[in-house]
């Protein structure tokens, strides 16, 4: 059977807009993706928990708060300390221009501001997975 | 890490490994007999509790304070999600993390969120195997929640010891109560939402059902090899008498008098030898559906492809029906003899 590449929607942090998550969620289902979401205000070790539980190929970020400099390294370490160090991470929200080096330098793959189409999304990681690790 | 080692280390508590088998048995690797041959000899310890119920009933709130109260008795649980895949698509959205926020950080619970991928009856295709494994690696309880499920995705009974059908109110008269199917399979009732209005209706229509058929549940299970109690007195220990109870998985109401109907009928099962007769019939299931699988694939595999063709183009053009033509290759009749 064809592998289906597995997704983590995840809201860390305080801030209580998912719609984002949402839409995100259902493109990737419908590119034929097995997406979990797993709600708002989690905690960066709730989120590496899932994904291990989970065995994604993909965890995305979404956060509007500004807190994304603490959480997303945050995620980062625990992943790569549960030995999840080849799942490719996303960011998406609203993330000042500056900080986008930054958060990739530690190990985001992409990071999506508003009006990223959704299939830049699906295509980011179709492609990003398509490739031999 | 090569299958071998996962096997190794996940039987040994590690959870990567666990986790990373679970996603082989999910995309169906080459490897999967051999690695269940090695699964297997460690299963038989867990009790398998199938919670099934139509969409909206509250299954996953459900499976979530069953989980905390299993852990207030210091038994660690699986939970095993299960959503319907898109037949379009191919993708699914699991969302029965959502309600389970509370678990997390419970290093006694696991939890697994599973697309259906095509597989209908109400449970995913790498169910049976990734129930075994949970069980295997030690968990005590492992908790099956079903796709929201209709009224002929029966399929949990046979792979759970213990099967809860959840109900709430406002959902069906009497008539929906009497319909075969889902309502046959439950061992225990549960009426969640019972803080709504309709809640003892429900009650009731399902309670008048029940004293009128409770002989009749437990069909599903042919033939379950138990030897005729002689004592008149113990007779009333082989029929189980489905127990209907109200919950409010919100705030957890009722949960306690739940699980203590699922020991009761875990005790029950055991006593009257059910609970090894159940897994022995799901051995069977398993072995049927895997041969015919592997049959049918050694099969396909042994045509050419202007065999299929010409197979294809038989049915196409209205040359044979479907189900004569499947006789016909049964029998061996050659189908390359037409072009």
């Amino acid at each position: 059977m064809e592998k289906k590449i597995r997704v983590l929607i995840a809201k860390p942090g305080l801030d209580g807009h998912d719609r984002g998550a949402k839409v995100i969620a259902r493109a990737l289902r419908d590119a034929g993706m097995e997406v979990i979401y797993t709600g708002l205000r989690q905690t960066a070790e709730m989120i590496a928990e899932a994904a291990l539980q989970e065995d994604v190929d993909v965890v995305g970020l979404s956060i509007l708060s500004g807190a994304h400099m603490t959480l997303v390294p945050k995620v980062l370490d625990l992943l790569n300390a549960n030995g999840q160090d080849n799942v490719l991470v996303l960011v998406g929200g609203i993330i000042p221009e500056a900080d986008i080096p930054l958060l990739k330098e530690k190990g985001v793959f992409e990071v999506f501001g508003p009006g990223a189409f959704t299939t830049e999304v699906v295509n980011t990681i179709q492609q990003a997975l398509a490739q031999p690790a | 890490m090569q299958p071998q080692e996962l096997i190794y280390k996940a039987l040994a508590g590690d959870r990567l490994a666990l986790t990373r088998l679970l996603s082989l048995f999910e995309n169906q690797t080459d490897d999967l007999a051999e690695i269940m041959e090695q699964i297997h000899p460690h299963t038989g310890k867990a009790h398998r509790i199938g919670i099934t119920g139509a969409p909206g009933t509250g299954k996953s709130t459900l499976t979530t304070c069953l989980t905390s109260a299993f852990r207030k008795q210091d038994k660690t649980v699986a939970i095993l999600a299960i959503d319907p895949s898109s037949p379009f698509s191919g993708g699914a959205l699991l969302g029965d993390r959502i309600r389970m926020r509370e678990l997390a950080g419970d290093s006694g619970v696991f939890i697994r969120s599973m697309a259906t991928r095509g597989h209908t009856g109400g449970i995913a295709s790498a169910a049976y195997q990734a129930i075994a494994l949970f069980d295997a690696v030690g968990f005590d309880i492992v908790l099956i929640e079903t796709v929201g499920a209709g009224q002929a995705e029966v399929e949990i009974a046979s792979m759970a010891h213990t099967t809860i059908v959840v109900e709430a109110p406002g959902l069906g008269d009497e008539i929906q109560a009497n319909k075969a199917g889902i309502l046959e399979i439950a061992d225990i009732f549960v009426i969640n939402k019972a803080d709504l209005p309709g809640a003892i209706q429900t009650e009731n229509a399902l309670r008048s059902v029940f004293d009128v058929n409770h002989n009749t549940v437990h069909k599903h299970l042919r033939d379950i090899d138990i030897s005729e109690p002689k004592d008149e007195s113990s007779s009333h220990k082989v029929q189980w008498h489905c127990q209907i109870l109200k919950t409010v998985a919100r705030t957890c109401e009722g949960i306690d008098d739940l699980v203590t109907a699922i020991h009761e009928h875990a005790s029950h099962l055991i006593e009257t030898d059910q609970w090894y007769a159940k897994m022995a019939l799901q051995f069977e299931y398993q072995f049927e559906s895997h041969l015919s699988k592997a049959l049918f694939a050694s099969w396909k595999a042994s045509l050419t492809p202007e065999d299929l063709d010409n197979l294809h183009k038989q049915l196409h053009c209205r040359m044979h029906a479907p189900e004569f033509l499947a006789k016909k290759v049964l029998n061996g009749v050659s189908i390359s003899q037409k072009k």
